[in-house]
């Protein structure tokens, strides 16, 4: 197939795949195998699109002309194949676990949950591959709406509260900051595509770029950064496969992949550093990073800890990207999958023991270890990814992201990246120690479901395989433009 | 030959249509004529559309009486636009009628409300079409008295009271309208509009020109229900029966909106409206009050149809906010809006119809649950409520692009904040819905799930599928209102 009718095939694949499974929903093994089946197809779409980017070429795809001079259009380039890979890869393991969680704790409305779930896929990978800014934005929007009835699965009063949270933030400031910011842009620019270097010539005044860099990377709310978090620890209230795929891998990822992309593709990293209107932005991030890791480590709560904890990593992602110094900006990529494989894992942990124990508070983790040593290990290679610590995939974009800031001799960066570093090991590492080290208590139990189990082994084995094998996202974080 | 009557044809069928609905009484004939109508109204618009793009605006003399003193029929970018969203709408909701009524209005009534359904209709076209001042005036009469008719005939009592209001109100807005004619007919000595453009050249100081602008702009603004001067229509609104609301929602506003706009623009001139006198400012101050004001009462009803009522208050603001700007760009969102939201409250109000149907009321208990009795018209009112609130992939969207873009234009960031600020408005009331639909269990108001019949939700789903497919497809709309912008800020004097 031509490179135009992959990228078709990835966003049109999940669509159909989600009436697949609404259509087939009163048979739940025949609706499951449309989900498997959706998602292998779409990873071998999106897998058969790696060789053509990792040389050089940038399929495209032109749709329609969605306003006088905007088309709704695709193009594929390293920083999109990367998130689509990590996406549709991680969907087929979320799969798998999921039914076992679905299952064993008998979850109502499945078929609106997995039928949302692939919607919410085809989204993603509209923002993956976008060509334009407006493109992106027609999909992120689309994601925060199909996401909501994932958010509010159960129908209560908490479900209600925290999607109201969820979908107050996520609208409010893409509506109020990120659509002015595109339409300024557009205004300025007369154009919205994403261009090597930048798109904005004639460049307006240094004061007009720093606004317009504020709409954007506040208005990028699922980005996370401080002020604009609170709907993410919200989103917890939904099911733990939409924490572990949507929270931790797509929507979040989509966030800060926007703010990369905007930063690599309309402002240009080096047109940017010479306004020097980006200065605030590391400082924002790091506070970020600093204050939500705080937050998660008084946090009882196992998922509401580890989402202050991807609030913290997701602003790892724009503070690299803010310091706009070759390497940073490749730290910030490697850091989009890396936190995605590692994050997962924790998720799929959490979810297990809620579904073998109805445990969900970290207190009453004592001992576990030793009755689910499966999950606890994954949970362990988990830790060490966010802490950074080799042998998993966190260390290498931590490495990266620490050799940019000091090649741009960024000390607010570093001492942010190390703080953190310490932080990330005090909230997690007495899990891990309470796990092993400490009695167990209450009634025995086994591990979950054997498909969460081996989806959360998996997921464990590709934070492990990233350390190892870190060659193809390496190529294509370098093949970015300005890294 | 036909194709040279078409503008006139497009008024004169359902204007007969209207007797003869009521010489023969039976309420399925009745039906059967106002469809074929409506209908033929609707292609006729379109292909009259098809042909003012290819050649240039149509000129029509009825009974060959050469303007100016012969009534001139003029279809050109602006109007042939205005044209296809009246008539559209008009067929849209037609079918709808035809189980609706059955449902809410007394059968020996059936009949007449067919009449008055034709000759609001052929009324709002003409309104449309014409190039004759007078002529506009008694269009705007037929259209407006009987949908004085038409809002009575609501099953509930308040309905009269608000058909009265309405009727107070519009006659006002219509006398004050004829004075501003007679005016300039004292200027002028003609009734034509093109003509009338012409011969106010250098007129533009004299105090019974401006006094002409003013009675005009009060008297439509009325009719527009621009804020503060919108007490008539959430009643109206409210307790007009279901096919009524949404034909009047959709049509009957905009229609005035574009009479404003031909006399803004096509009669008085840029100059005057914009540098004799501050109607710029005027509109924009009233606009912004009407946009926030409107919209944060929607959010404290307790009846759909009076929460959609009150955001078409907001929402007409959005319209005159883009005229207040007298841009391109300006002209372009109101323009555009106009024809995206008409068909975003047509879907609405249709939709609403279905739930009355059901329920026999549209409170907000009766949503409660609703998407588990009747979950496609709740994903309808979902859609349309997205489209409502502006998310892109919707109709609505693309209006909001261009409001926010003609206020960055105009060197304007507080208005582009406010626009997008205020649509946040529109995601509290429209989620206010869907919370009540999808999360909150039934109550013993939610209706039960029944058969909808098809002529109902076809109809509905229709709109709702064009709010989708205007917010991908923006030919026809954008350029259409390009067109018209462009035709109203060169050819004015």
């Amino acid at each position: 197939m031509s490179g135009a009718q992959l990228i078709a095939a990835a966003v049109v694949v999940p669509a159909l795949g989600a009436v697949g499974i609404a259509l087939t929903g009163r048979w739940p093994n025949v609706r499951e195998s449309v989900t498997l089946a959706t998602a292998a197809l779409l990873f071998a779409c999106v897998l058969a699109l790696v060789p053509q980017v990792m040389a050089g070429t940038r399929p495209q795809l032109f749709v329609l002309e969605l306003l006088p001079g905007i088309a709704l259009g695709f193009r594929v380039e390293p920083l999109g194949m990367l998130f689509a890979l990590i996406a549709s890869g991680l969907w087929i393991v979320n799969s798998i676990y999921s039914i076992g969680y679905m299952r064993g704790n008998k979850e109502p409305h499945q078929t609106r949950f997995y039928s949302c779930f692939a919607f919410a896929l085809a989204a993603t990978m509209g923002i993956a591959y976008a060509a334009n800014l407006l493109t992106l934005f027609l999909f992120y929007e689309a994601l925060t709406l199909i996401t909501y009835p994932l958010v509010t699965h159960h129908g209560d009063a908490q479900a209600r509260s925290g999607g109201r949270t969820y979908l107050g933030v996520l609208l409010g400031t893409s509506i109020v900051l990120l659509l002015p910011a595109i339409i300024a842009t557009w205004w300025i620019a007369g154009t919205l595509e994403f261009l090597p270097g930048g798109i904005l010539r004639p460049a307006p005044s240094n004061a007009t770029v720093g606004l317009l860099l504020a709409l954007f990377m506040f208005g990028i709310g699922k980005a996370a950064l401080m002020p604009f978090h609170r709907w993410l620890p919200a989103a917890m209230v939904a099911p733990t496969p939409v924490s572990a795929l949507l929270h931790a891998v797509a929507v979040v990822k989509a966030g800060v992949f926007a703010v990369v992309k905007v930063i690599v593709y309309v402002f240009g990293v080096d047109a940017l550093a010479a306004t020097g209107r980006a200065d605030w932005l590391p400082v924002v991030a790091g506070f970020t990073i600093i204050a939500a890791s705080v937050v998660a480590l008084r946090s009882d709560n196992l998922k509401r800890r580890l989402a202050y904890s991807t609030v913290s990593q997701l602003s790892y992602v724009v503070l690299a990207a803010a310091i706009l110094a070759p390497l940073s900006v490749i730290g910030a990529v490697l850091h989009i999958a890396a936190h995605a494989v590692g994050k997962i894992t924790l998720f799929f942990a959490a979810g297990a023991i809620y579904t073998a124990a109805h445990k969900t508070e970290v207190s009453q983790l004592d001992g576990i270890g030793r009755r689910m040593p499966w999950t606890m290990g994954a949970f362990a290679v988990g830790v060490l990814s966010m802490v950074g610590l080799p042998p998993a995939a966190g260390f290498v974009s931590k490495w990266y992201m620490l050799a940019g800031a000091l090649q741009a001799a960024h000390w607010t960066a570093v001492a942010v990246i190390v703080a953190s570093t310490l932080l990330n090991a005090a909230y997690f590492v007495p899990i891990v120690y309470r796990a092993f080290f400490r009695a167990p208590q209450g009634k025995t139990h086994g591990e979950a479901p054997l498909p969460m189990v081996l989806a959360l082994l998996a997921s464990a084995l590709a934070t492990l395989a990233f350390f190892v094998f870190p060659q193809v996202p390496l190529a294509l974080a370098r093949a970015l433009p300005g890294s | 030959m036909t194709l040279a009557q078409l503008p006139v044809l497009e008024v004169v069928v359902p204007l007969i249509a209207a007797p003869l609905t009521l010489i023969l009484r039976r309420a399925s004939v009745a039906w059967a004529i106002t469809m074929a109508a409506c209908a033929f109204s609707f292609v006729a618009a379109v292909l009259l559309a098809a042909e003012v793009a290819r050649v240039g605006p149509l000129s029509y003399h009825i009974g060959s009486w050469a303007p100016p003193w012969g009534i001139e029929y003029r279809v050109d970018a602006l109007s042939a636009f205005v044209l296809v969203l009246v008539s559209g709408i008009g067929t849209a909701v037609a079918p709808f009628a035809w189980r609706s009524v059955a449902a809410e209005l007394r059968s020996d009534q059936i009949y007449l409300f067919y009449t008055m359904y034709c000759l609001c209709f052929a009324g709002l076209l003409g309104m449309t079409i014409t190039g004759d001042a007078f002529n506009l005036f008694v269009f705007m009469e037929i259209a407006s008295l009987s949908s004085y008719v038409l809002i009575a005939l609501g099953r509930d009592r308040r309905a009269l009271l608000a058909s009265f209001q309405y009727l107070i109100l519009g006659t006002i807005g219509a006398t004050f309208f004829v004075i501003g004619v007679g005016l300039l007919f004292l200027k002028t000595g003609t009734l034509n509009l093109a003509d009338m453009a012409v011969r106010l050249e250098g007129l533009t100081n004299e105090r019974s020109v401006l006094a002409a602008l003013a009675f005009i702009t009060v008297g439509m603004s009325l009719k527009l229900a621009l804020f503060p001067l919108h007490l008539w229509l959430p009643n109206a609104y409210t307790y007009a029966p279901s096919a009524v609301t949404a034909l009047l929602a959709a049509t009957a506003t905009k229609v005035s909106v574009y009479v404003l706009l031909r006399f803004y623009f096509g009669v008085f001139g840029l100059h005057l409206v914009t540098q004799v006198l501050p109607m710029p400012e005027i509109l924009m101050g009233l606009s912004i009050l009407a946009i926030v004001t409107a919209s944060l009462v929607a959010l404290w009803q307790t009846d759909l149809k009076r929460l959609f009522a009150y955001s078409s208050v907001a929402q007409i603001g959005y319209i005159t906010l883009g005229v207040s700007m007298a841009s391109l760009d300006g002209l372009t969102a109101s323009i555009v809006h106009l024809f995206n939201h008409g068909i975003t409250k047509g879907a609405l109000f249709l939709l609403l119809g279905i739930v009355a149907l059901h329920a026999g009321n549209t409170q907000f208990a009766s949503a409660r649950g609703l998407a588990r009795s009747m979950p496609i018209t709740a994903l309808g009112i979902t859609l349309a409520g997205l489209s409502l609130i502006g998310v892109p992939g919707t109709a609505g969207f693309v209006s909001k692009w261009y409001l926010v873009l003609a206020a960055l234009e105009a060197g304007r960031w507080w208005l582009a904040a406010l626009v997008v600020a205020t649509s946040l408005i529109a995601v509290a009331y429209v989620w206010r819905f869907v919370e009540a639909a999808y999360l909150s269990p039934p109550t013993a108001q939610t209706p039960a799930a029944g058969d909808t019949p098809m002529s109902m939700l076809v109809p509905a789903w229709l709109l709702v599928a064009a709010c989708i497919w205007f917010g991908f497809d923006t030919s026809f709309t954008v350029e259409g209102a390009r067109r018209a912008a462009t035709l109203l800020l060169g050819a004015g004097p």
